[in-house]
């Protein structure tokens, strides 16, 4: 059994007790713990159950690296599934669960996978449920969805009620990596003068040194550590930060960190997590390396640990694994596991040895602790299913016949260690193979470069695939020589003296025994996460696999929440293995960020509920909302969708609006709508180009309709033109479009017609505008006085300039409802008071605020279209029946040439049409009018489809628009629509009848607006 | 993240300020013009491995258009210069010329 050792443990401190809950039971830790070392402590060794065949998994590392011992952590609000317990610290309260099981971690029901494991190899999925089709819907999906899987996503209707944010830092060199090397590197940069920022993602700086041994400038490593990160601190050009992890390096020196600030003390004051974007010239990668797992039957029982992380459990919190351990190792680090156990007062029956002459110092010194050494041999299989109870051994050179069996409750494995090169390979850097350590390491003449051109990162340490403590800050010092000089600071190399064991050379050792029988290769695995085993690799590799990058996917090796930081080079060796292709040609999958998960908060940030993005509001906002606006979002904007009485469903709302307006008096806040000043010798030359009409020849006091295509000739904006005098015109946009169609100007203006005198100005904020709809309308603004706005003075598509009760105001003449109406533009800050006048003055005929969708109804019974409803991004006018917007005149305007092309010109485009149902009922928005026969899909065929559709409370029926082909010559004729939401398989579709009519269903002659 | 030096205003723009507008230098074709060559000006794009000239805009900055000189392999950016030209100046070509010594504008 695993159990809190009678003294040890540098990290913790047990004079403070802190009490937990797993699974529902009560334990406790001690200060300093993490969430794996005290449930060891606690004899919990079983953490959860493995994806696919729910086996039994323990802990198997003690950091970031850890695939097992992922739990669900919090509750409620605070609840997030698949948590590292080796890199959660243990805090009061905390409450964690075990994953992936039912009914309970201890019986799982899904063991029965592992019993059919021989008959779910890799690509069994892809294989097995590809028939009957309507199967995988209702039966397979579900099922497997059930059966596989981590942790359980929070609750939809659940809110984080934990604070995020983003911090910008700017700094010339980043260290990622707080181990002797980054501390190494950060003080020789340092005094070389740069300003650095030091980041390391555990709660401790000096990561492996303390516990490897070895003695730096005649002082424990331990002791090194304290001094020099005391020295740091009192540099400063140089800034610390723990737990914050360097989680991507992006282009041109770019890096995210992610800083877990409040993990360890929830509820505490300051965001939980902040996500660092640091911009920086210079990057050190001292992310130091990852013990490899070794590929033995039944390596997945829990019990069976790396070599590393036993070690650590017993000096950094004086936990035991087990009384008895077996080593197995194909290298000399796994002795100091060895070591340390034996001096902790455990027991180390054997060390397995795969190499045939076993190795150097370290094995001697083992051996004079009386510790029996076995070289050549390895383990056949492990014995015991939810916890070790014994390991049978072999020759590392068979085929796994048991030579003794030996009882034992832990299994310290070792199958050397690889640099993590995550940070040097996600911006471009190359892997070079180095077969002396059987390690991809960091190539330095292939190093990730910059905007100049020159390399930006360099690692320091282990990370370089310098392992012994002498090289490993040998070569932090140097990269921060080379990080300094390449920022201008003179620098020379003066590594601090380094003394420890020196160490054997490692044997490869793939899998174990080398000629390993089907049945241990079935139990040997690569990934824990995502259950992938040897023999998984080796059968994608027969069934034509060649590409690592094609067998990770077939396979899932090292598509786990871990991305197989334990797994990806034992199992590309086991695939260059298979293959008969050494290593390096078969290369390694890509390394993307983030380096371990990072939390979704994070990445939002503060950017959430209503500061999520920027909400601009029109100067009337505020009565808008104490009217009671039902609101509808347009770009950025809120606008009342309508204005609901009491108890008055919104439905009901829109129609008394339309109808008061169509009867007397309604208005509008039209503030939204974009209006961009074009101003200059050339305004005209270039607004005929802009728009598809001809804007240089509208006399100045008039309005115009106009419509705006990009070049590939499709219909991008509307809106009225009024030319405010000689050299200006003011372009009226769509809610939506004002920034677009600015930008849009702007881009032709400054790279193609550069050398047109005109300037643009968009002024949509600056006004208040607001329309004053209904046959009452004209006499508002004559009770309001001070211009005239008679029929003769201010005609129909005209505007004049002028004061209304005393408020400076632009009116025009223009009508988006088929009343009367003026729209009336103010400066922003009279438009709330200038609001209120109207009101005032407009009760002697029942003013009636109306919102959007009044407004979308009104406009649809005129038969005006709406961009983004009867456009989509390739529609063009001549499909709307606008060609006569569309100037025959001018020898061109931006999408001229594209709308001649012949796809443009054919005759059978869907175009636009009224659409009434033979019912009377409303159709459904985005419904298709069926045509006979079914498209190559097994689609029936379409002839059309309805862009906008509503109840009409002037007509007392549905309305639609739709765009049908060959609409505009069909009058008359009855189309089938799709009812609702159908499957296109089924064969009898629910279907609506419409007839085609002209889309103006509303005073076509026009007798209301021009009056 | 790209940061590229906008040549109007002198900011070292993050690429969250700019807004991408594809190959530069494009020749606008219009009425008239061939069907062969308005599909490329419409839709044939160079999409080279290596040098690339294309458009930016610094919209969250001083909202001037600018173009590029940049490899798409390696991401060095040879340089930044106005939209107003029909060619990358002198010394972005040098500096392109050192790194790709065959590479042509448009070839």
């Amino acid at each position: 059994m695993s159990t809190r050792l009678a003294k040890g443990g540098r990290l913790t401190d047990r004079s403070k007790q802190i009490g937990f809950t797993f699974n529902g039971k009560r334990f406790t830790g001690f200060a300093g713990d993490t969430l794996a070392s005290a449930l060891l402590a606690n004899d919990q060794m079983l953490l959860g159950r493995s994806f696919k065949y729910h086996r039994p998994r323990g802990v198997v590392a003690s950091g970031a690296e850890e695939p097992n011992a992922l739990v669900g952590l919090g509750q409620g609000a605070r609840f997030e599934p698949d948590q590292r317990a080796t890199t959660t610290e243990l805090f009061d309260g905390l409450v964690a669960d075990s994953q992936n099981h039912w009914p309970s971690l201890e019986f799982d029901v899904g063991e029965v996978n592992a019993k059919l494991a021989r008959f779910l190899p890799a690509g069994f999925y892809y294989k097995t449920f590809l028939w009957p089709r309507a199967f995988w819907k209702h039966l397979y999906e579900p099922v497997i969805r059930r059966s596989a899987g981590l942790g359980k996503a929070p609750h939809p209707e659940v809110r984080d009620i934990d604070r995020y944010e983003h911090f910008h830092a700017h700094v010339d060199l980043l260290i990622v990596g707080g181990g002797v090397a980054g501390l190494q590197a950060a003080k020789a940069a340092g005094a070389a003068g740069a300003q650095v920022l030091l980041i390391e993602q555990g709660a401790h700086w000096g990561g492996r040194a303390p516990v490897d041994g070895g003695t730096i400038d005649g002082m424990a490593a331990a002791d090194w550590v304290a001094r020099t990160v005391a020295e740091l601190e009192t540099m400063e050009n140089v800034r610390l930060r723990l737990r914050c992890m360097g989680a991507g390096v992006y282009d041109h020196g770019y890096v995210l960190g992610y800083e877990r600030v409040t993990d360890h003390k929830p509820g505490a004051h300051g965001p939980r997590h902040r996500l660092w974007r640091i911009r920086c010239k210079q990057i050190v990668a001292a992310t130091g390396a990852i013990e490899r797992p070794l590929s033995f039957a039944g390596n997945d029982v829990p019990g069976v640990m790396l070599a590393s992380a036993l070690r650590d459990y017993v000096v950094n919190y004086g936990v035991s694994a087990g009384d008895r351990t077996v080593v197995v190792t194909n290298n000399d680090d796994a002795y100091r596991t060895a070591i340390v156990l034996k001096k902790a007062g455990l027991a180390v029956p054997v060390i397995l040895d795969a190499r045939p002459l076993g190795g150097g110092a370290l094995m001697e010194e083992a051996r004079a602790l009386g510790i029996r050494v076995e070289p050549g041999r390895g383990i056949a299989k492990v014995l015991g299913g939810k916890r070790v109870t014994g390991v049978a051994t072999c020759l590392q050179a068979g085929e796994g016949s048991v030579l003794e069996e030996i009882p034992c409750d832990a299994v310290a494995m070792s199958g050397g260690w690889s640099p993590v090169v995550h940070l040097w390979s996600h911006c471009g850097g190359k892997l070079a193979w180095d077969a002396e350590n059987a390690v991809f390491r960091p190539d330095p003449t292939r190093a990730p470069t910059g905007a100049d051109g020159a390399p930006f990162l360099g690692t320091a340490g282990a990370a370089s695939g310098a392992f012994h403590l002498s090289d490993t800050l040998a070569d932090a010092e140097k990269a921060a020589v080379a990080a300094a000089e390449a920022l201008g600071h003179a620098a020379t190399a003066a590594p601090p003296q380094a003394e420890a064991a020196s160490e054997a050379a490692l044997l490869p050792v793939w899998l174990m025994p080398q000629g390993a029988r089907a049945e241990l290769r079935m139990k040997a695995f690569l990934d824990y996460q995502n259950d992938v085993k040897v023999s998984d690799v080796q059968l994608a590799a027969r069934e034509g696999y060649e590409s690592v990058e094609h067998t990770k996917r077939y396979t899932t090796l090292g598509m786990a929440t871990d991305q197989g930081k334990l797994s990806n080079i034992n199992g590309l060796a086991v695939l260059s293995d298979a293959l008969g292709t050494p290593v390096p040609q078969v290369g390694t999958t890509t390394f993307r960020p983030p380096y371990t998960p990072i939390s979704f908060g994070a990445i939002a940030g503060e950017a959430r509920g209503e500061i999520f993005q920027p909400l601009r509001r029109t100067p009337m906002q505020d009565l808008h909302e104490s009217n009671h606006a039902a609101w509808e979002p347009v770009g950025q904007w809120r606008r009342p969708y309508c204005y609901p009485h009491p108890g008055e469903a919104k439905r009901d709302a829109v129609n008394r609006e339309i109808n008061a307006t169509r009867q007397s008096l309604g208005i509008l806040d039209a503030s939204t709508l974009g209006k961009i000043l074009v101003k200059g010798p050339d305004a005209g030359r270039f607004l005929d180009m802009m728009y598809t009409n001809m804007m240089s020849t509208l006399p100045v006091g008039k309005c115009r309709y106009g419509l705006m295509c990009n070049e590939n000739g499709f219909l991008m904006d509307d809106g009225v033109v009024v030319r405010l005098s000689e050299d200006s015109w003011l372009c009226h946009t769509t809610s939506g479009g004002a920034d677009h169609v600015h930008a849009h100007m702007e881009d032709w203006l400054q790279c193609e017609w550069w050398d047109w005198k005109v300037f643009t100005a968009n002024l949509t904020e600056q006004y208040a505008q607001i329309a004053v709809v209904g046959p009452n309308a004209r006499n508002l603004l004559e009770t309001l006085g001070g211009m005239d706005v008679s029929k003769e003075a201010l005609p129909f598509m005209t505007w004049a300039e002028g004061a209304l009760a005393g408020t400076p105001a632009r009116v025009y003449r223009i009508s988006f409802s088929g009343e009367l109406s003026y729209e009336i533009a103010v400066p922003a800050n009279r438009g709330r008071a200038f609001w209120g006048k109207l009101l005032e003055a407009g009760r002697a005929w029942d003013i009636t605020p109306y919102g959007t969708e009044a407004l979308h109804v009104m406009r649809a019974e005129k038969g005006f279209i709406m961009i983004g409803d009867e456009s989509d991004g390739t529609v063009i006018p001549q499909d709307l029946g606008l060609s006569w917007a569309i100037s025959k005149k001018k020898a061109d305007f931006l999408g001229k040439r594209a709308q001649e092309r012949t796809d443009m010109a054919r005759d059978d485009r869907w175009q636009l049409v009224g659409l009434e149902t033979l019912d009377g009922s409303v159709l459904p928005d985005g419904a298709y009018a069926i045509a006979p026969g079914r498209n190559a899909n097994g689609q029936r065929n379409t002839q059309g489809r309805v862009t906008s559709t509503y109840y009409s409370p002037t007509l007392k029926k549905g309305i639609a628009m739709g765009l049908v082909r060959h609409g505009p010559d069909r009058m008359g004729e009855v189309l089938g629509f799709t009812a609702e939401e159908q499957d296109h398989t089924d064969d009898k579709p629910t279907l609506v009848e419409a007839r085609i009519v002209s889309p103006v269903f509303y005073d076509p002659e026009g007798e209301k607006q021009n009056v | 993240m790209l940061t590229l030096p906008c040549p109007c205003c002198g900011a070292d723009a993050a690429e969250i300020e700019l807004v991408p507008g594809g190959e530069a230098h494009l020749k606008r074709e219009g009425p008239g013009a061939s069907d062969e060559a308005v599909e490329r000006y419409l839709f044939e794009r160079e999409n080279p491995k290596g040098v690339v000239l294309e458009r930016w805009r610094h919209a969250y900055g001083c909202g001037k258009w600018f173009l590029a000189a940049r490899d798409s392999v390696t991401m060095e950016v040879y340089g930044t210069y106005p939209a107003q030209t029909h060619e990358p100046p002198q010394e972005i070509r040098d500096r392109i010329a050192r790194r790709h010594p065959d590479w042509a504008q448009g070839a």
